[in-house]
């Protein structure tokens, strides 16, 4: 497809502007408990009772590492085709703040556990890669709730030291539609991993987005600013645009950028400066001398290696060569491991070509009009399989497995329950289909002369007519084939 | 019952053990002990009521088996005690009562143990004379005027008084061997990660290592063996089968090679101490070991490396006394900054304070390489040397600290000056290794002087063997008239 | 290098610490003979050393992902000096 099409750029009278863009996304591992301590990580515990002394930061309380993410860490590494570092080191975050109860959030520094990587983005110009710098263990923060009293604040350590993963893309990304793509290709691989449920509504997923702009064909970047924490993919499309825009308006204006941090307000849709609580961040980043540099094993990594559930870029291969689908329709089909997971039971003995239409085209609708996930299909795969094979095997016609299909939403019934109660099995007795052609053309004597005298266009009205007479059940195949006859006999007689 | 105040702790598990006197007995001996010695300052903390319901519930069970059955400890103020106040010497915890128990201290209650007190310290066990304490300075029972050392201070002057018949402390630079080189008695620092650090409050991660104070090498063999052992909790903890050091020692030390360090012998240092020194080469050569000097070369470079690298640490371990989850806040200030600030403001002391800018100096972005990547790696040069030096001799044997107990005020004007008081016990916290001071004799004014053994890491026992040999031969003998009391 | 007095300003701002205006001088003092002592290391040539940051010569031993802890909230908030039934409760943070 012609690139131009879809190129991005923010227009000006003077000049096209284009926008570099760099994710850090912080993903929440899937894990029991916490990345330092016993503590549960699930959503939604009443405030603080998810908590230990270790995550309260009590005096003499000592972090141990959760070996479980370590596993995640490394595969999600896996899944991004990245180096895994055979040693890597927990570094300390120092700042004050009321819900990071030491003072300090232990993270990665310098040397992170995973390296450098590449995810692919299947863009409607074609394939594009995006490179990955690094990723790496944290602990979460708590939260502070600020709306609940005017004077004071209040503070739920419940989500204080969940792991978290960062995983930090290189300025590669040039336009909102790319960062859409590019979030969710990560959601994507970390779901069919395992490894992060991405679920944004409740924070899983959240991601610091650095924008800078550059007049078009210019080598070298612009000034960056770091717009911290945004919760959505909307709201990062959003904020790319806001922001790109503010700053070259700044730079048109001849105004320099300050690197800085900014928030979204999704709200007001615009972007203002952290300044007033940044001032002076200086996180004086060392070795926790309370934890050891962390050694993996190379065969470990190998074992996990061998392991890796198929990935989507593989499992998009695979679809594409065995069942012949177009490009497009095994990017939606492996977007989601349960879809490509449904699909595969559907076809374990329907049609193929049957079987991804009516996913891609009916059930997506009906999903997206009830706002469910496949997992909680009303339409199990087992039953979409036996409808379309109810269509292949001439049971039923195309429009009636509509009609089944409807019902089968509604009721979660089997189709042939449906097709045998509702009596909407297909009507293919030749003799009783002839009978009931005689019947229309019968009565309907004056419309089958205009027909012999050349209007032919009546020819679909027969087909109605005789349809409606069977209630829709007649096999169109064999309608075709007596009603064509009967005309032609009719012509010579 | 005044012979008790010449029991050791052996004797007294003994007593207790042979039914000569009742754990009830001994308590209540140490706590008139200590409500007669207040004017030493040594306990911030008494629970006597507690107290005494442990020893008549071991009474009633008498359950002997434990290392320690039945005997009464005063612990230094940095290990947490559940529902006892714990409050490091300062004023930010001053009303903290945990509710958990430090493993170390768990340790010694599962050999049936009683805790007696809490005992005075340095504030956050930042300091070499307990002047720090926010709870007032800790008086030496050797002389009215003159400070204990630090950070142990309280404990150190403690068992000196007899108020306790042993304790622990904790030792990130020197803070039981210069304390226990001030009062007569015996501390050991054991190898990094020998004893857990969970639940003790922490001053410098990688240096702190709690260890056995006491009046003789017996009592720290015993008490070392009771508190060390591997524990999960802490990251940092060796994994590895517990020592019987106390069935095990034995002062036969027949061929052991003792190294003597030619940079230990420092400028200025007094006579005495040099006196001392070569006393203790003689008692060890008479004993059978074998003389080797050998040289550290980095030794000068150990205190200017421990403080970048302690309060770089300390900078970051005390963040988490911001006024929200326990201990004091301060009512100034109107918003979350200014609560902050002012908490901190008013909690800390002045050393604290000082050692909080120095750390946060060290790494702040500039400055990380020029200071603290440095010392990181003359660290791991003075780490080399003790390397090097151990694959020729099984022990190296120095003074303990450069002067004899001074006066209070002395030198608490002069940070550096104070300082300088742990240059000979520095350098083993940076290589992470065990070391051991002994009371070997006493200066011209009467007050007593240590001499250390340091082995390679996990050999306390060659240390202990070597430590119990020289306290034969070395007859140490001290008394007071108990003029505090 | 030594430090100067609003220096030693910004790095107690850095540690959230107040400073009695009257003791910043004296402070900065021994904060810069404490300075001074250390930079005794720059004599030293440690191009081809390695920083060591643990003494100990092994590394992490990770624990099993087991929820074992937490549901203790009423001990968490025991201490605190100001909380209410569920949660700490802090002066208000100005953004």
């Amino acid at each position: 497809m012609d690139k131009e099409k879809f190129d991005y750029y923010i227009k000006t009278e003077k000049n096209n502007w284009e926008v570099v863009i760099g994710l850090e996304v912080h993903a929440q591992v899937i894990s029991a408990s916490k990345l330092f301590s016993g503590s549960s990580t699930k959503f939604g515990a009443k405030p603080n009772t998810q908590v230990s002394l270790v995550d309260s930061a009590f005096p003499g309380m000592l972090p141990v590492v959760n070996q479980y993410c370590i596993e995640q860490a490394i595969k999600t590494g896996l899944g991004l085709n990245a180096k895994i570092n055979l040693l890597s080191i927990f570094d300390r975050k120092n700042y004050f703040y009321a819900d990071l109860p030491a003072g300090y959030q232990i993270s990665q520094y310098k040397n992170p556990i995973v390296g450098e990587g590449e995810v692919t983005l299947d863009m409607p110009y074609g394939s594009k890669k995006v490179r990955i710098e690094r990723l790496h263990l944290e602990q979460d923060a708590g939260k502070s709730i600020h709306d609940m009293s005017p004077d004071n604040t209040f503070v739920d350590l419940n989500r204080s030291g969940v792991a978290l993963m960062e995983i930090v893309s290189k300025p590669d990304l040039r336009s909102p539609s790319e960062v859409n793509t590019y979030v969710k290709k990560l959601r994507t691989i970390m779901r069919y991993l395992g490894t992060c449920d991405g679920n944004m509504q409740e924070g899983s997923l959240r991601a610091d987005v650095n924008v800078s702009v550059r007049k078009k064909g210019e080598k070298k970047f612009g000034t960056r600013c770091e717009i911290k924490n945004v919760n959505s993919i909307k709201f990062m499309e959003m904020a790319i645009d806001t922001e790109a825009k503010r700053q070259v308006e700044l730079l048109e204006s001849g105004k320099n950028i300050e690197q800085e941090t900014r928030l979204f307000d999704t709200k007001k849709n615009e972007t203002r400066s952290m300044r007033s609580k940044e001032e002076a961040h200086d996180y004086r980043y060392f070795p926790d001398p309370d934890l050891l540099p962390l050694e993996i094993e190379h065969s470990y990594i190998e074992k996990l290696k061998k392991n890796l559930p198929e990935l989507p870029d593989q499992k998009k291969k695979r679809f594409i060569k065995k069942f012949k689908l177009t490009p497009y329709e095994a990017n939606v089909l492996v977007s989601e491991a349960d879809t490509s997971k449904y699909f595969e039971e559907v076809i374990k003995d329907a049609d193929i070509k049957l079987a991804k239409n009516w996913i891609i085209v009916e059930l997506f609708a009906v999903l997206n009009k009830k706002n469910l996930d496949i997992k909680d299909s009303p339409v199990s795969p087992k039953n979409l399989s036996s409808l379309i094979n109810a269509i292949s095997s001439g049971e039923i016609s195309g429009k009636i497995a509509k009609k089944v299909f409807e019902m089968m939403v509604e009721s979660g019934d089997e189709p042939s329950k449906i097709i045998k109660e509702k009596g909407l099995k297909q009507q293919s007795d030749p003799k009783e289909l002839e009978k009931i052609v005689l019947k229309v053309l019968e009565s309907n004597s004056d419309k089958v002369s205009q027909y012999k005298s050349g209007k032919e266009k009546l020819y679909g009205f027969f087909i109605g007519e005789i349809m409606k007479a069977s209630s829709g059940k007649a096999n169109p195949k064999l309608v075709n084939d007596i009603l064509k006859e009967k005309l032609k006999n009719d012509q010579k007689s | 019952m005044s012979d008790l105040n010449k029991s050791t702790l052996l004797e007294i598990i003994n007593l207790i053990k042979l039914k000569k006197i009742s754990s009830l007995e001994i308590t209540n001996h140490f706590i008139k002990n200590i409500e007669k010695s207040k004017n030493l300052n040594c306990f911030i903390t008494t629970c006597f009521e507690k107290t005494i319901k442990s020893a008549k519930d071991f009474d009633a069970k008498k359950d002997f088996s434990g290392l320690l059955s039945g005997v009464p400890l005063a612990v230094k103020d940095l290990f947490c005690t559940k529902n006892t106040k714990t409050t490091a010497g300062s004023k930010i915890l001053s009303n903290f009562i945990p509710t958990y128990e430090s493993t170390v201290t768990d340790n010694l209650w599962s050999e049936g143990a009683i805790l007696l007190g809490k005992l005075n310290c340095d504030e956050f066990a930042m300091g070499s004379s307990n002047e720090t304490s926010f709870f007032g300075n800790t008086i030496n029972p050797v002389g009215k005027n003159l400070v204990p050392g630090g950070s142990s201070g309280g404990s150190a002057s403690a068992l000196a008084a007899n108020l306790t018949p042993a304790t622990i402390g904790t030792d990130t630079g020197g803070s039981i061997r210069q304390p226990a080189s001030f009062t007569g008695t015996v501390g050991l620092k054991p190898t990094y990660g020998l004893c857990s650090r969970w639940g003790i409050v922490a001053f410098a991660s990688s240096l702190d290592q709690a260890g056995p104070m006491t009046k003789n090498v017996e009592d720290c063999a015993l008490l070392l063996e009771a508190m060390s052992g591997y524990d999960e909790k802490d990251s940092t903890s060796i994994n590895k089968k517990k020592e019987n050091y106390s069935k095990n020692l034995n002062p036969k030390i027949n061929g052991l090679k003792i190294g003597i360090p030619k940079e230990y012998r420092v400028e200025n240092m007094p006579k005495e101490i040099d006196g001392l020194w070569k006393k203790g080469i003689d008692i060890l050569k008479n004993s059978g070991a074998k003389i080797i000097d050998i040289s550290l070369p980095h030794t000068k470079y150990a205190l200017p490396t421990y403080y970048i690298v302690a309060p770089a640490e300390a900078s970051s371990n005390l963040a988490r006394y911001d006024g929200i989850k326990f201990g004091y806040r301060s009512i100034k200030g109107k918003n979350l900054i200014e609560m902050y600030e002012n908490t901190r403001g008013e909690g800390f002391g002045d050393e604290v304070k000082r050692r909080v800018l120095i750390g946060t100096y060290v790494l702040s972005s500039g400055y990380y390489d020029a200071y603290y990547l440095k010392a990181q790696k003359v660290r791991r040069l003075i780490k080399n040397d003790f390397d090097k030096c151990f694959k020729g001799v099984d022990a190296i044997l120095t003074p303990s600290t450069p002067s004899s107990a001074f006066k209070i005020g002395e030198k608490s004007n002069d940070p550096i000056s104070m300082y300088l008081n742990d240059i000979f016990t520095v350098p083993v916290n940076l290589a992470g290794i065990p070391a051991i001071s002994i009371p070997a004799g006493h200066d011209s004014k009467g007050y007593p002087l240590g001499l250390q053994l340091i082995s390679k890491a996990l050999d306390e026992q060659k240390i202990l063997n070597l430590a119990f040999a020289m306290e034969k031969s070395i007859d140490f003998k001290q008394s007071f008239n108990r003029w505090w009391e | 290098m030594s430090i100067e007095k609003n220096q030693v300003k910004k790095v107690a701002k850095l540690s959230r610490i107040s400073l009695d205006e009257n003791k910043v001088e004296s402070l900065s003092k021994d904060l810069n003979s404490i300075i001074n002592f250390v930079e005794q290391l720059n004599k030293l040539d440690t191009k081809d050393t390695k920083p060591l940051s643990s003494v100990i010569d092994k590394t992490l031993e990770p624990r099993n992902d087991k929820v074992n802890d937490g549901k203790i909230k009423d001990e968490i908030l025991k201490n605190s000096p100001d909380k209410n039934e569920d949660f700490f409760i802090v002066p208000k943070v100005i953004e």
